[in-house]
Order: C-alpha cells, then structure tokens, then sequence
C-alpha cells in the first residue's frame, strides 16, 4: 500500500476521532447548562430517577454480590500461595470500594441505562417525536437530557455506595460460611482497613460514571440516523462508547486519587 | 401571511430546496403537492425552524422567521405530524394538552384534561380515549388525536403533513373534513402537504406543485384542472408518462 495513502487515512481518523470528541464534549457542556436553566420538568426528572436509580438495584446489586463472594474465593486461593489467606477482608473491602464496585456498576448502567435511553431518544428522533416537541415550544434539551444527566448524576453514587455494601457482604458471605473466617473478625478488619479516601473516590467516580453514561445515551439518541438501522447504530455505538469512557475515565480518576 | 422567497436546502450532494418561493395569504388553506423525496417537508420544516435553509428567506406576517422571540413564533403554530408523533409514554389527554401541563404556559391538570377532552370530541373522540396510551389505538385515532393536539392551544397557522398518508379511504375522508371544518372554524392559515388529490380537494383554497426543488405551477384548487401545466396534470393523472420521471 503506498504510505502517504495510508498515512491520510490516519490522518482522517484521528481528525474525526477529535471532532466527535469536540461534538460530545460541546453537548454535554449545553445538556449541563440545561439542568440550570429554566422551565424545569419536575416529572421527567423523578421518572428518570426511578428509571435510572431504583430500577437499576437489582441489576447493580446481584452483579456486586456475585462479585464480592468470587473475589474474595481467588484472594483466599491466591494468598495462600504465600500464607496470606488473612488479608482476603482488606483485600475484598479496597478491591470493591476502589475498583470493581464502581466499574461494574459503571458498565451495568452502560449496558442498562445507556442504551435505553439512546434508544428511546433515537426511536422519538425517528418517529419525528423530537420536532413535535419542538413545535410545542418545548427544548428537547431540557426535556429529555437535562432530567436525565441530573438523575444519573444523583443516583449512580448511590448505587455505587450499595454496590460496594453488597459486594463487600458477598465476601463475608463466603467467606464466613465457606473459608471459615470469623464474622467479627471479618467485619473489624474491613473496617479498620477502609479509609474515607476509599469511599469518597469510590463515589466520585460514580458521579463521573453516570454522567457519561447518561450524556452517551443522550448524545447518540439526538444524533441518530433513520428508521430502525439508525436506531440500532446509535444504541450500540452509545453502548460502546459509554464503557469505553468509564474505563478511561476510571484509569485517569484512579490515577488523580492514588498516584504515589 | 407566510412568504418563501428563493429558499435553498441540500443534504450532502443532494439539493433539496433549489430556491423554492411561495405565499400563503391569512386565512386560507394551501396544500403543496409534489411526488416524494422532492421536499414538501423539508419546505415545512424550514417554515417552523426545524431545518435551516442554506440560504433564501422566511417571512411570517412580514418578519424574518429566523429572528425574534422562538418561543412566541412556535405558539403561534399547530402540526399535525405524518405518523401524529404522539409520545408514547404519555396518555392521550396529556399527549393534547402537553403544552399546558409544563413549561411557561402551565395551568392545572384538571383544567389541562377539559381542555383535552373538549378537544378530543371536536376531533369525534369519546373521553374514554383520554386515559389511553397512543399504542393502544388505532392509526385513524393516532391521527385525530394528533389534529386535536395541534388545534388544542388555538394556533393562528396549522401545518398538516401527509395527513392521510395509511388510512383507509374512509377514515381519509373523515381527517380531510375534519382539517376543513377546523380551519374554517378557526379562521387559521394552513398548510398541508399531500399526495392525495381527494385531500387537496377537500382541504385546499389555493395549490402549489413543487417539482425539482422548485414551485412548478401554484393557483386557485378550481384552476388545478385546466391548470395546463404538464407536472400538475401528470400528477392528477397519476400517469407515469411526462416531465416527472417514473423511476427516481
């Protein structure tokens, strides 16, 4: 292949790749601008609410207490190579807190609440449900993202912080029952160990993580392209998008909170 | 009075719009007919600020479209939608006073749902459709409900798009007089897009044909049959022969 053909063919997708960055970043600045600003749509907000927070608790809770009693069998078989089977309380309790419970939880809502809403929206876009919003004097930025950003903005922290409980009982579970730990000790031990930095960067990355997943499934709904295809494209590309910013965007969170 | 002058539009390499120009006086009934894909809608769309033409202007009652206050200029407007556009997640009665139940002009809900129902029986719906979800009717009562929305905050200009477009003759009939009677009742300005001739005789005061991203022929609805003009007559017709080709 001739090199300088290859080469504007890099150069063209590293061009799109920093304008669709520039598109995303432009509407989430203007959907969180919208949270602020006036008419304020209370019902679409407690909708959001419960369709984001509460009905995403199962789902969040059964993927950490799985979690939990899995990570603290590999830590109990992988200390006692060195006679370290101890530490499988601390180790549950700051593997949760710090990584799994906010990454799992983070992807759970990628896969559940991303990619309802990128479809919802998408489908409103194609149905011209959007411009008859419009039409009624009603912002379709107002009305559809900002109660969305602002409830997963208050509620994935929240299910972050239940994540981490649950996926921290999930641990005590097998290990008390299974491994043989004393539940006192059990308890004592993760509670000695964890620190508030813990739990606060636990909660922020949360907060960053429901924020991407919301303005994804925002972004590549209002941006859909026609009829069910269109619809199909923008719920997948949200999909992928969303975990592949949570991951990021956790690397570089962990890195601001931890870095040596 | 609504006035298009030289309005262009494209899509990528597709122009649209090629400097469409038209007038609709105050009060009456114009209905655009044109085969598909020659943008009757985006002409529409242009109108109400949903698309941006590339360049021309858009004039309502004398003032450029695209200034001034955007909130006042949509009140001023009714649309009714090609497949009614109805949210789904709302019920029907919140579906036609969605105006008043949110935003600047909100008012009560029990003032919001007569006002709804009022307007579900000047549309021949009986109340109990006011609790329903929009999928759980059928299209002749998607579309009614979507006229009702749109006549339900008294607009001075109703935009209708294809409005008959998947019912059944009958139920045709029944929307085409139903857009009549409303307009005249309401003394508005309409605007409707169609490709169905018994719609344009029974909807409209004045014709326009748009072909090629232009008005090809534009008079008085007792003038489109010796209109003389070779796309108004293909299109009467129906005949693949003549200036609009068959295959696009």
């Amino acid at each position: 292949m001739n090199p300088v053909v290859a080469l504007g063919g890099l150069g063209r997708a590293v061009l799109t790749l920093f304008a669709n960055f520039g598109k995303v970043a432009i509407f989430a600045l203007d959907a969180i601008s919208h949270i602020f600003r006036p008419p304020y749509y209370p019902r679409e907000f407690a909708v959001a609410l419960m369709n984001i927070g509460w009905l995403s608790l199962p789902v969040v809770g059964l993927t950490a207490i799985f979690t939990g009693g899995a990570l603290a069998l590999q830590i109990y078989a992988g200390g006692a190579r060195f006679n370290a089977e101890a530490v499988v309380p601390q180790i549950v309790a700051i593997g949760m807190v710090r990584e799994l419970g906010p990454v799992l939880v983070g992807l759970m809502i990628a896969a559940r609440v991303t990619s309802s809403i990128a479809a919802e929206i998408a489908t409103m876009k194609v149905t011209e449900q959007i411009d008859a919003l419009v039409t009624l004097s009603t912002h379709p930025m107002k009305y559809l993202t900002a109660p969305r950003v602002l409830a997963a903005l208050i509620t994935v922290p929240l299910l972050v912080g239940i994540g981490d409980i649950i996926g921290i009982a999930g641990g005590y579970v097998v290990a008390t029952q299974n491994l043989g730990f004393n539940a006192a000790t059990y308890l004592q031990n993760t509670v000695n160990f964890l620190e508030t930095k813990d739990i606060v960067s636990s909660l922020v990355k949360g907060a960053a993580f429901g924020l991407i997943a919301a303005i994804m499934g925002c972004y590549y709904g209002m941006n859909s392209g026609r009829g069910a295809q269109g619809v199909g494209r923008a719920t997948k590309s949200s999909v992928e998008s969303a975990a592949i910013m949570i991951l990021a965007a956790n690397f570089i969170l962990t890195g601001v909170f931890f870095s040596v | 009075m609504i006035r298009m002058e030289n309005v262009t539009k494209a899509f990528g390499d597709n122009q649209v719009l090629q400097g469409t120009s038209l007038e609709i006086p105050k009060g009456t009934s114009m209905v655009i007919i044109g085969g598909s894909g020659t943008g009757k809608s985006v002409a529409l769309k242009c109108i109400l600020g949903l698309i941006k033409p590339d360049s021309g202007m858009i004039y309502v009652d004398g003032k450029d479209a695209a200034k001034g206050d955007r909130d006042k200029f949509l009140a001023r407007f009714g649309m009714l939608f090609q497949g009614a556009a109805l949210f789904d997640s709302l019920p029907v009665w919140q579906n036609v006073s969605f105006r008043l139940l949110r935003g600047p002009l909100k008012r009560p809900a029990e003032y919001a749902r007569e006002i709804a129902i009022e307007k579900l029986r000047r549309v021949g719906l009986k109340s109990d459709v006011a609790d329903r979800f929009p999928s759980e009717l059928s299209g002749g009562m998607q579309k009614r409900v979507g006229l009702a929305r749109a006549i339900a905050a008294e607009p001075e200009i109703i935009f209708f798009d294809e409005p008959t477009t998947g019912l059944d003759p009958i139920m045709s009939g029944v929307i085409n007089d139903l857009i009549r009677e409303i307009v005249t009742e309401m003394g508005a300005t309409a605007m409707t897009i169609t490709h169905d001739m018994s719609s344009v005789r029974a909807i409209a005061d004045n014709v326009a044909m748009l072909h090629g991203g232009v008005i090809q022929w534009t008079g008085p609805v007792n003038q489109m049959d010796a209109s003389g003009d070779p796309y108004v007559e293909q299109f009467i017709s129906g005949s693949a022969e003549g200036p609009i080709e068959a295959v696009r």
